[in-house]
C-alpha cells in the first residue's frame, strides 16, 4: 500500500513539475508567440510590476489628500507634494502605454 | 506506514534539489521554463510534505507506538485533544511542522506572485527550497519522524505534562508560522539582490507576507505568555527567557521592517536599511528555532535535543557571510533615491522608532546570548536576570509608545511647525490630564516609570482618537454619510493607515496592562493547612480543605494526570466573597520501572494546574505545591511497591487511591503562591486590538480584488484620475 502511494506521489510530482518543460508555447506571464488574443489582456512580469507601482504612486496621492485635510500639511506643501506625485504617476502611465503598444506591436508582428 | 513517511521525505528532498536547480537554471539561462518548473517544484513539495505530516498526525492519533517518536511523546492515557498536538513537541515532529509550514507559505507567495518578479522569484524560490532542503535533510540525516522500533512497546512515555494546555494546541504552529513566515520576506530581498532589481517591487510583493510573520509571531508570542502566566506556576507571563526573546527579536525587527518599508515605497529611500531588516529578521527566525530545538541555552521553553547545533550554527553561519557579502556588493545600486526633506516628517519619526526597535533587539540580544559570549570570553558562563533586561527595555518601550503616538499626527514629507503644534494638543492634553489625575488621586505614587507609561499611553489613545475623529469629519464632510457609515467607509479605503493605528492603540493598552500589572503587584509565597488564612493585597485567601482526584480519567484540568491534589480556596474582600479558586497540583506516570509499580504512576512531573479569577481590573490568581513526602504518604507508596506486581496497573491505581485518602483525611500544609496583579486582563485585550488592527492593515484593499477589465481602459482612466 505505502509503496503504491509512494509510486502515485511520484507520477503526480513529475506531472506537475515538468508541465511547464513539456507545454507548447510560453509559460505563464509572458506574452503569447503565435499572436492569439488580445495582447493587452496579458500581464507580463513588468506589466504587473508597473501596475503595482501604479496603485501604489495613487495610494500616495490619496495619503497627501487625506493629510491635507486633517490638518497635518499646509496648502502650499500639499500643492506642491500633490504635484510632485501626479507627475510621477503620469511617468508610470507612460511607461504602462509604451509597454502595452509595444506588446501590440508584438502580436500584430506575430 | 512509516516507510511512506520516510518516502515523502526523500522525495520532498530531491524535489528540493532538483527545484534549485531548475529555478536557477532558468534565470540565469533566461528560460522561464525551467523557473516556472522550478516554482512548481514548491507546489510539489508542499503536496509531498502535507501526506508526511498526515502519516505522522495518523500514528499519533492511532496510537501507533511503533513509530519513535509516538512512544516518546504519546501514550495511551494522553487526551486525545493533547495527542493531535503532540506531533509538534518532538523534535522531529516539529522539524516537520516547519518544513511543511514553510512550503506551504512558499507556495502561496509563489502563486501570488506568478506574474511579477520573474527574476527576483526565481532565485526567491531556489532559497525557498534551500530553506526547505536545509530541514527535510535534518529528518532524513538527524532526526526522521519516522524510525520505527519492532516490536511496538504496549504503551508510550506520554506527552510532557508542561505542554498539556490548550495554548499548545495552536501556540507552536503559530510561533513556526510567524518563523516560516519570516523566510519569506528573506528569500525575496535576497533574490532582489541577486538579480539587482532592488526598487520597491519586491517590497510590494511581500509587504503582506511580512505583515502575516509580524502577525503569526505575534499571536505565537502571545499565545506563550498566556501558557506561562497560566500553566508553569511561577505566575509571570514574561520572564526573558531564551526563548521567549528568541521569538521577540525577529518581531521587533519585522516590525521595524514594516514602518521602513513604507518609506522605500513612497521615497524610494532606506534601501540598504530595509533589505539588512529582512535579512536580519529571517536570520533570528532561524535563530529562535534553533534556540528551541538545540538547548543550547536553558529554557523552560526548550524542548529539543542538543544534535542539532552544528548544523544550525552552519546555517546561520552561511547566512550571516552571504547577507554581508549581498548587500556590500549591491551598495552603488542600494542608494536612496531621495533625501529626508525635513526633520519634522513622518519618515523621520519611522526612522526614530526603527532605531528604538533596533535598539531593543540589540539590548535583547546581547542578555540572551551574554551566556554564550561570556563563556566564550572567560570561560565562565553567566548570564543576566529581569532587572537587567528591565533596566535597558522600560526606558526603550517608553520612548517607542511615545513615538506610536507622534507619528501618526505628523504628515509625509514636510510638516509645518504650526501644524504640528495644533496637532499635538489633544494628545498633549490626555497625556496632562492623565499626569494630574494620578498625581492627585496618588494611586501611582513611587513609580514614576509606570506613571510615565499611563502618561505616554493617555497621549496615544489622544493622538489616534483625534486622527480617527478628523477623518470621519473628512468623509462626512465629502459623501454625507452618518458617522458610523463614515468610519467604516474610512477605514476601508484606507486600511494599512487606519489598521496601523488600530496597532498602535492595541500596543499602548497592552503596555498600560504591563506596567500597572508588574508595578502594583501583590504576591505572597507561603504554607498554609486547611483553615488558615493570609492577606495578598486588599484580598483575604483562606484555605478551606483539600482536594484529590485519581486516575487519569478523572482529572479535573483533563490532562491525564494519575494523580491531582489540589485546594478549594476562598477568597474575600472586606468581608465579602469575591471568588473560589481551586488550583492543583497533577502528578504524571513516569513509566520509569525502577521507581516501582506505584511508584512510576506518580513519578513523573509535577505540574501545577493554576486557577484563578479574571478581570478588567485585577487577576487574583493561585497555585499550590502539595506535599506528597510526608512518612504516612511514603510509606503508602512502599507498600504497594512492595506487594503490587507491575503487571496489575489497577491494583497499582488502587495504591494511588488509598494515598489520595489519606493526604484527604490528615492533609499536611500546602505550600501556595498566591498574587494580586492589577490590569492584567489589558495585556491580553492589547494584544487582541493588535491583531484586529493588523488583520485589517492586511486584508487586500479594494482596488486589489476588483474585477478585472482591460488594462487599457483602466490606464486612461487612471491617467485621466491623476491629472483630475
Amino acid at each position: 500500500m505505502a509503496v503504491l502511494i509512494t509510486l502515485v506521489l511520484l507520477a503526480a510530482v513529475i506531472a506537475v513539475v515538468s508541465a511547464p518543460l513539456l507545454r507548447r508555447g510560453t509559460p505563464e506571464g509572458t506574452l503569447p508567440e503565435d499572436g492569439a488574443g488580445d495582447a493587452v489582456e496579458v500581464e507580463t512580469p513588468r506589466h504587473a510590476d508597473l501596475s503595482a507601482a501604479r496603485e501604489a504612486k495613487y495610494r500616495e496621492i490619496r495619503d497627501a489628500e487625506l493629510d491635507y485635510k486633517t490638518g497635518k500639511l499646509s496648502q502650499a506643501d500639499y500643492e506642491a507634494i500633490d504635484a510632485t506625485l501626479r507627475a510621477e504617476a503620469l511617468e508610470i502611465l507612460d511607461q504602462l502605454e509604451a509597454l502595452e503598444a509595444l506588446s501590440t506591436r508584438v502580436s500584430s508582428a506575430g | 506506514m512509516a516507510q511512506l513517511g520516510a518516502a515523502c521525505l526523500v522525495l520532498a528532498l530531491a524535489v528540493c534539489a532538483y527545484g534549485i536547480g531548475a529555478s536557477l537554471y532558468g534565470v540565469r539561462k533566461g528560460r522561464p521554463e525551467f523557473s516556472e518548473s522550478g516554482r512548481r517544484s514548491v507546489y510539489a513539495l508542499a503536496g509531498i510534505l502535507t501526506v508526511a505530516f498526515a502519516v505522522l498526525e495518523v500514528a499519533f492519533l492511532r496510537n501507533d507506538f511503533s513509530f519513535n517518536t509516538v512512544a516518546d511523546t504519546s501514550s495511551l492515557t494522553t487526551p486525545t485533544f493533547y495527542k493531535a498536538a503532540a506531533v509538534w513537541s518532538s523534535q522531529e515532529g516539529s522539524l516537520l511542522l516547519w518544513a511543511w509550514l514553510l512550503s506551504l507559505w512558499s507556495s502561496l507567495v509563489l502563486f501570488l506572485t506568478r506574474k511579477r518578479l520573474r527574476d527576483v522569484s526565481a532565485y526567491a524560490t531556489a532559497i525557498l527550497l534551500g530553506f526547505g532542503a536545509f530541514f527535510i535533510s535534518l529528518m532524513v540525516f538527524y532526526a526522521t519522524p519516522f524510525a520505527t522500533t519492532n516490536p511496538a512497546p504496549a504503551d508510550g512515555v506520554g506527552l510532557d505534562p508542561l505542554l498539556r494546555h490548550p495554548s499548545m494546541m495552536i501556540h507552536p504552529p503559530m510561533l513556526y508560522s510567524g518563523y516560516t513566515l519570516c523566510i519569506v520576506p528573506l528569500a525575496f530581498g535576497m533574490g532582489a539582490l541577486l538579480a539587482r532589481k532592488v526598487d520597491a517591487d519586491w517590497i510590494r510583493a511581500i509587504r503582506r507576507f511580512a505583515l502575516a510573520a509580524w502577525l503569526f509571531l505575534g499571536i505565537g508570542i502571545m499565545l506563550g505568555a498566556r501558557w506561562s502566566y497560566a500553566e508553569l506556576g511561577w505566575g509571570g507571563y514574561w520572564g526573558w527567557d531564551a526563548v521567549e526573546n528568541a521569538s521577540l527579536m525577529p518581531w521587533l525587527t519585522g516590525t521595524a521592517f514594516l514602518h521602513s518599508l513604507m518609506i522605500q515605497e513612497k521615497r524610494g529611500m532606506l534601501k540598504v536599511w530595509n533589505v539588512s531588516l529582512v535579512l536580519a529578521t529571517g536570520t533570528l527566525a532561524i535563530m529562535g528555532t534553533f534556540l528551541v530545538r538545540s538547548g543550547v541555552l536553558s529554557s523552560i521553553h526548550a524542548f529539543g535535543g542538543a544534535t542539532l547545533g552544528v548544523p544550525f550554527v552552519t546555517l546561520i553561519g552561511v547566512l550571516i557571510l552571504c547577507s554581508i557579502y549581498l548587500v556590500s556588493s549591491r551598495r552603488d545600486m542600494l542608494r536612496s533615491e531621495h533625501r529626508l526633506d525635513s526633520l519634522l516628517s513622518r519618515e523621520s519619526i519611522f526612522l526614530a522608532n526603527n532605531l528604538v526597535l533596533v535598539g531593543l533587539c540589540f539590548v535583547i540580544f546581547w542578555g540572551t546570548y551574554f551566556p554564550l559570549i561570556s563563556e566564550a570570553l572567560t570561560g565562565h558562563e553567566s548570564s543576566v536576570g529581569p532587572p537587567w533586561f528591565d533596566r535597558y527595555t522600560v526606558p526603550l518601550a517608553l520612548v517607542l509608545v511615545l513615538l506610536s503616538g507622534i507619528g501618526p499626527v505628523i504628515a509625509w514629507r514636510r510638516a509645518t511647525l504650526s501644524n504640528a503644534r495644533r496637532n499635538f494638543v489633544i494628545p498633549l492634553a490626555f497625556g496632562a490630564i492623565t499626569l494630574v489625575a494620578l498625581l492627585a488621586t496618588g494611586v501611582s505614587a513611587g513609580k514614576p516609570l509606570a506613571i510615565a507609561m499611563f502618561c505616554c499611553a493617555a497621549f496615544v489613545f489622544g493622538s489616534i482618537s483625534q486622527e480617527y475623529w478628523r477623518g470621519v469629519r473628512v468623509r462626512r464632510a465629502s459623501s454625507g454619510e452618518p458617522a458610523p457609515l463614515a468610519l467604516m467607509a474610512l477605514v476601508k479605503r484606507n486600511r494599512r493607515r487606519y489598521g496601523g493605528y488600530i496597532v498602535h492603540i492595541g500596543m499602548a493598552v497592552l503596555f498600560v496592562g504591563v506596567a500597572a500589572s508588574s508595578s502594583f503587584q501583590h504576591a505572597s509565597e507561603l504554607s498554609l493547612s486547611p483553615g488558615q488564612s493570609t492577606k495578598v493585597g486588599a484580598y483575604t485567601v483562606r484555605y478551606v480543605h483539600p482536594t484529590a482526584t485519581i486516575t487519569s480519567k478523572e482529572d479535573a484540568a483533563h490532562t491525564g494526570s494519575t494523580l491531582s491534589l489540589g485546594a478549594v480556596l476562598d477568597v474575600t474582600k472586606g468581608g465579602h466573597h469575591v471568588a473560589t479558586l481551586r488550583p492543583s497540583e497533577g502528578f504524571y506516570d513516569s513509566g520509569d520501572p525502577t521507581q516501582g509499580s506505584v511508584g512510576h504512576l506518580i513519578g513523573g512531573q509535577a505540574v501545577s494546574h493554576v486557577s484563578m479569577d479574571a478581570g478588567v481590573t485585577r487577576d487574583v490568581w493561585s497555585a499550590i505545591a502539595p506535599d506528597i513526602d510526608t512518612p504516612r504518604l511514603k510509606r503508602v507508596i512502599e507498600i504497594g511497591n512492595k506487594t503490587i506486581p507491575f503487571v496489575r496497573p489497577d491494583e497499582g491505581t488502587i495504591a494511588v487511591a488509598v494515598m489520595a485518602r489519606e493526604y484527604m483525611k490528615s492533609p499536611p500544609p500546602a505550600q501556595f503562591h498566591l498574587i494580586v496583579s492589577p490590569l492584567v486582563m489589558w495585556i491580553w485585550i492589547g494584544g487582541l486590538i493588535v491583531f484586529g488592527g493588523g488583520l485589517i492593515a492586511m486584508w487586500p484593499a479594494p482596488s486589489a480584488v476588483r474585477s478585472r477589465v482591460s488594462v487599457r481602459a483602466r490606464n486612461r482612466a487612471a491617467r485621466d484620475l491623476a491629472r483630475a
